[in-house]
């Protein structure tokens, strides 16, 4: 009886699987399930890049949008999909070529020949005011924080690896020579120069790299025991938040909210703090990081003393995929590790 | 034969559980998707604890912002349980959704618990994880859905 049950269980989940499988993907709804939120409704961009310029569906090529969502832009916001199926992928690029009439170029994917060195003297003075010096792009991310709702794009990172793996020579000679309508690209033509000079660009382009990123697997909290009693360690990390510039804003028992008033485990106390200007330059670098915003330190107190806890932002700096974040997540680690020290020692 | 039938039944779930960010875009305008969001959580039988207002702050301190609010949520038993079992967890406790204005459409964002992973091997935390994940994609598919 239980064999043919799970016989039956079996055949069930197969026919699932098989069913998911053989049906064409959807490239609507995996647009809608795995990229909406950034690149916005129309591909009209929002925290990512918007995707329906007329310019860069001219430009991009299959190839470019297929190793773009493979590869992702490590320490640029774009996440890899490194699991998602062929099929799946080709329906999500079908899903954006709707958003422009005309036909997707094909690339010859041979390396073009120019003078890097060049190249150098002509993206220093036509490129790098908004790709920055090394190529390394525009700064924040998003039009909530970051910039303003009337620019629909950061420069982007063009020393970036995913970037750099996912281009052809010969799509960024097409972008230099076409230009972007619609963001501050413009085609090189309309900057003077001639087509000879995109081929010493792209050289150029090509030397670029950024730096690679260690992962290092940071624990996920930062703890410290205290020497004290609940009453005076709390008393104590108030008088450590102030002295590192930070302003208490609130504290509440763990449990408020979830208990009956009156009924919360008084134990377990939460200190709410901020320092409203490095707040808001880290909303600009990327809004996504108000989820762990503002600062919190946790007390617990047991049988066997009181607990001092924290997040660990360096360990959720790699959550966000992005490497501006990492300096603001590194500063943030060594004042919670400072504040918490100083309250228990 | 049991353990390729729990592989057969766990494969979709592990697939798409690998995640670090959960994010959602509804076209709802700011203040009609926190009423959905905060309706929507408690529809999945949650309790919400409070809404950090992280605008506010910065509004007050002369910084030009935007509507951006942190919704707390929760189970208190669940809570209760981690906090007895895992009290150094406790930092990422009550569940929470970012939620912020974009234009005239609304952002939603959690954070899943892959980085916690590599750090607790323990089935039962495992399967709470997994429970509060599957919790947090079912809200923000409502709110993706929402009108």
């Amino acid at each position: 009886m239980f064999k043919r049950y799970l016989n039956s269980l079996l055949l069930l989940t197969g026919a699932l699987v098989l069913s998911v499988s053989s049906a064409a993907p959807d490239g609507d709804r995996l647009y809608h399930q795995n990229c909406v939120a950034c690149h916005g409704e129309g591909g009209g961009g929002g925290v990512g890049v918007p995707l329906n310029l007329p310019d860069f569906l001219a430009v991009a090529s299959d190839d470019y949008l297929r190793a773009t969502i493979r590869n992702g832009r490590p320490g640029r916001v774009m996440p890899a999909f490194p699991r998602m199926g062929d099929a799946e992928v080709d329906a999500i690029i079908a899903y954006l070529r709707g958003f422009s009439k005309e036909a997707p170029p094909v690339y010859d994917k041979a390396a073009l020949k120019g003078d890097a060195e060049r190249g150098a003297s002509l993206f220093a003075g036509h490129c790098s005011v908004c790709h920055g010096e090394q190529g390394q792009g525009g700064a924040g991310t998003g039009v909530t924080f970051s910039r303003p709702r009337g620019a629909p794009v950061m420069a982007p990172a063009l020393n970036n690896l995913g970037f750099q793996t996912s281009v052809s020579d010969a799509m960024l000679k097409a972008t230099l020579l076409r230009g972007r309508h619609g963001t501050p690209m413009p085609s090189i033509t309309d900057l003077g120069l001639a087509e000879s000079d995109a081929d010493d660009l792209v050289a150029y382009l090509r030397t670029l790299r950024d730096e690679a990123r260690e992962e290092e697997m940071e624990p996920p909290v930062i703890q410290f025991e205290s020497s004290y009693d609940l009453e005076t360690t709390l008393e104590n990390l108030k008088q450590s938040v102030i002295g590192h510039n930070f302003r208490v804003i609130r504290e509440q028992l763990l449990e408020e909210g979830l208990a009956e008033s009156g009924k919360e485990d008084r134990r377990a106390v939460m200190l709410y703090f901020c320092d409203f200007g490095f707040l808001n330059k880290a909303l600009a670098i990327d809004p996504r990081v108000g989820l762990f915003l503002p600062c919190r330190v946790t007390l617990l107190e047991t049988d066997h003393g009181v607990q001092v806890m924290s997040i660990n932002p360096k360990n959720l700096s790699r959550l966000f995929n992005n490497r501006e974040l990492d300096k603001a997540c590194q500063k943030m680690h060594d004042l919670y590790a400072e504040i918490m020290e100083e309250a228990t020692f | 034969m049991r353990k390729l039938l729990f592989a057969a039944l766990l494969l979709i779930p592990v697939v798409a559980a690998a995640q670090d960010l959960y994010m959602a875009r509804t076209q709802l305008a700011f203040p009609e998707a926190m009423a959905v969001l905060q309706q929507t959580i408690k529809d999945r039988g949650y309790t919400v604890s409070r809404v950090q207002r992280v605008d506010i702050g910065l509004t007050a301190s002369g910084f030009t912002t935007d509507k951006y609010r942190v919704v707390f949520f929760g189970k208190l038993d669940e809570v209760r349980e981690l906090t007895r079992q895992y009290p150094e967890l406790i930092p990422y406790l009550p569940l929470k959704i970012a939620i912020f204005a974009e234009d005239e459409e609304t952002l939603l964002l959690a954070s899943s618990f892959e980085h916690l992973r590599p750090f607790y091997s323990s089935p039962a935390l495992r399967s709470r994880l997994d429970s509060w994940e599957q919790g947090i994609r079912l809200i923000l598919e409502d709110m993706r859905k929402a009108q």
